[in-house]
């Protein structure tokens, strides 16, 4: 059986991402411990209220016990789904972040099959020129992905397409604007996700471009040339698929990151995701949301490195020798 | 005169060790210099670092208080880049903000290296249950959302430029760390290191002398990456609000711009290019520096 050790792999990949798991839970746990302010008087608000009644508050909210214990609770409330509840919209946080969820998935998504596409292109047409025009053109969008804040970018492509042009509207307020439901209006989301994308267009275009390029100067790409085949064909039968693997691996390591970036970028449309949402309890010190979506994406980000390894085994099989 | 003997011989070795010490300063500016990106990035970089010395000097207004009308477009009399909303005017605003992004960009890079440095060394050196524990750590930090924690952590403790400096050199010392146990693990069973280890030289000593000096070539690399994602950093926390409100800052600005993007678009648009530019500078500095200290990989590439 060819694959028949990528299950004990992908069961040892899990269990090594349980500790990294527990370590983002006790962060959590510690900044929501460590930070300033009574929580007790947030949930409240400005306005004085007798100390009996922020007692009540705080053995209503289990604020009142020691710190270890608040600690088992917190991991007991996790094992439940139970994610604290908001103190600025008094709504269970769970709902809250699954109520975004989707703006950001389709968001992400959507950046990274864009950012996919373009990245490989790039990449391809670098390689294949190396050391010619195309291949600079590519190098010098490689840098300037990873040097433009995708926020900033984000500000310009609004000047330019929204507010200029007028092709595409500003932000993603759609059913405030009385255009149908954002998440299927295909509008709103051009700008964002082009705008999230072009750092993950660089890394992947980077990638692609020397895998390409080591796995073009192997021996084997050699015996096949002498014996004829087509340049074009030796990429699309050959090299393609042997410079796959860290390519992949690239995209896959970067999809949490696509997540974090899109806090920034969903600031900038309004996009009505988690990173909106993020945006939102910073500004009104809503510590359960916060430190929920922090939880949220970095477990999304260990999930998503063990499902690349898992794939990178799957298509590379030398793997298996180490 | 006397035979010759080993003391006779040491000025000559010391003279000759300082003389490959000057070659190979000069033999690095000869490879960086024919990186032409570099030299010009290296050029800006002094240019932006005396602008932010002198912006009190160089800049024609205050860049906290309005000293025109609001909203006047680049170009106005008096006002190469225009101004806000509030009328204060932005090119002054644009060469104050090099200062915030200077220094966080410098500090948070000399931090993570210090810290990197330590820990990689450690990891690399000793091996064993030492680098196993380190490199869990460092992986640990590798896998954190650096920019939505430090968000959030700036957001819970405040804001202020000390913290912020320190909460993003916390987040940005792996990289560095897991170059330099690369360099300390094949460099520790070298033949001068023995060498060093046999005459007595304590461990600390062997660390901090012998193998990393040897290692250095790529850690100055990373912290030039460093330098460059630190401001950027810096600028989408300020884009947050969460910046020092009492600076100047490049991404403070792009928040105040995004308000007036119809009204105003100098407000984006300069501020953007300034990050832009500096972060830019600090990547290709990092490419000139990869290639003038590693010419073989430049060769395999």
């Amino acid at each position: 059986m060819r694959h028949s050790w990528i299950p004990l792999f992908a069961l040892k990949r899990l269990l090594f991402a349980i500790p990294l798991v527990l370590g983002v839970v006790i962060i959590n746990f510690l900044l929501i411990q460590l930070a300033p302010g009574d929580p007790a008087t947030v949930l409240v608000g400005d306005f004085p209220v007798p100390e009996e009644y922020l007692d009540r508050i705080r053995a209503e909210y289990g604020l009142d016990k020691s710190i270890p214990e608040q600690l088992i609770a917190y991991l007991g409330q996790l094992f439940q789904g139970n994610l604290g509840v908001s103190f600025s919209k008094r709504q269970d946080v769970l709902t809250l972040l699954l109520e975004r969820m989707p703006a950001t998935l389709k968001l992400t998504l959507s950046a990274m099959v864009l950012a996919t596409i373009v990245g490989v292109l790039l990449g391809v047409v670098a390689a294949k020129y190396r050391g010619r025009a195309p291949d600079t053109a590519s190098q010098v969008t490689t840098l300037l992905g990873f040097s433009v804040p995708e926020f900033w970018l984000g500000q310009i492509l609004i000047l330019l397409f929204a507010v200029t042009l007028g092709w595409l509207p500003l932000g993603g307020d759609a059913p405030v604007r009385g255009d149908g439901d954002v998440l299927f209006n295909l509008d709103y989301l051009v700008l964002p996700a082009v705008a999230l994308s072009f750092r993950y267009v660089a890394l992947i275009a980077r990638m692609t471009r020397s895998s390409l390029l080591e796995v073009s100067s192997a021996d084997f790409v050699a015996a096949t040339r002498s014996r004829g085949v087509s340049e074009s064909l030796i990429l699309r039968r050959h090299t393609l698929k042997n410079a796959a693997p860290p390519v992949i691996t690239v995209i896959g390591y970067n999809f949490g990151f696509i997540l974090a970036g899109s806090v920034m970028v969903e600031t900038v449309f309004g996009w009505p995701g988690i990173g909106r949402l993020l945006y939102e309890s910073i500004t009104s010190r809503d510590y359960p949301v916060m430190t929920a979506i922090l939880l949220i994406i970095s477990v999304t980000v260990v999930l998503a490195n063990v499902l690349t390894d898992i794939v990178h085994a799957l298509l590379d099989p030398r793997l298996e020798r180490k | 005169m006397s035979t010759p003997t080993l003391h006779d011989a040491t000025p000559n070795a010391e003279a000759a060790g300082l003389a490959t010490q000057e070659n190979a300063l000069g033999e690095f500016w000869y490879r960086f210099s024919r990186n032409r990106a570099a030299v010009v990035c290296l050029f800006v970089v002094i240019v932006v670092i005396a602008a932010a010395l002198l912006a009190p000097l160089i800049s024609p207004y205050d860049p906290m208080s309005g000293v025109g009308a609001a909203q006047q477009p680049p170009g106005s009399p008096g006002h190469l880049l225009g101004t806000d909303h509030l009328g204060r005017d932005m090119f002054s605003q644009v060469i104050h903000g090099a200062r915030v992004s200077l220094m966080v960009g410098f500090v948070v890079a000399a931090f993570a290296t210090v810290l990197g440095v330590l820990i990689g060394a450690l990891a690399g050196y000793y091996g064993g249950w030492v680098d196993n524990v380190l490199m869990r750590v460092t992986e640990f930090f590798q896998t954190l959302p650096r920019l939505v924690l430090a968000l959030i952590i700036v957001a819970l403790f405040g804001s202020g430029l000390t913290k912020l400096i320190l909460v993003v050199a916390i987040l940005s010392w792996p990289q560095t760390a897991r170059v330099v146990r690369t360099g300390f693990r094949t460099l520790r069973s070298a033949a001068f290191v023995d060498a060093a280890r046999v005459s007595g030289v304590p461990s600390w000593r062997i660390i901090a002398t012998e193998i990393l000096p040897n290692v250095l070539a790529p850690v100055v690399v990373v912290a030039s990456l460093d330098v460059a994602s630190a401001i950027l950093t810096e600028a989408s926390l300020s884009f947050f609000g969460l910046g020092d409100p009492n600076v100047v800052s490049w991404g403070g600005m792009l928040q105040q711009a995004q308000q007036y993007l119809r009204s105003a678009w100098w407000m984006a648009v300069f501020p953007g290019i300034a990050i832009a530019v500096l972060v830019l500078t600090f990547n290709v500095l990092g490419d000139g520096l990869n290639d003038a200290l590693n010419p073989r990989l430049k060769d395999k590439d």
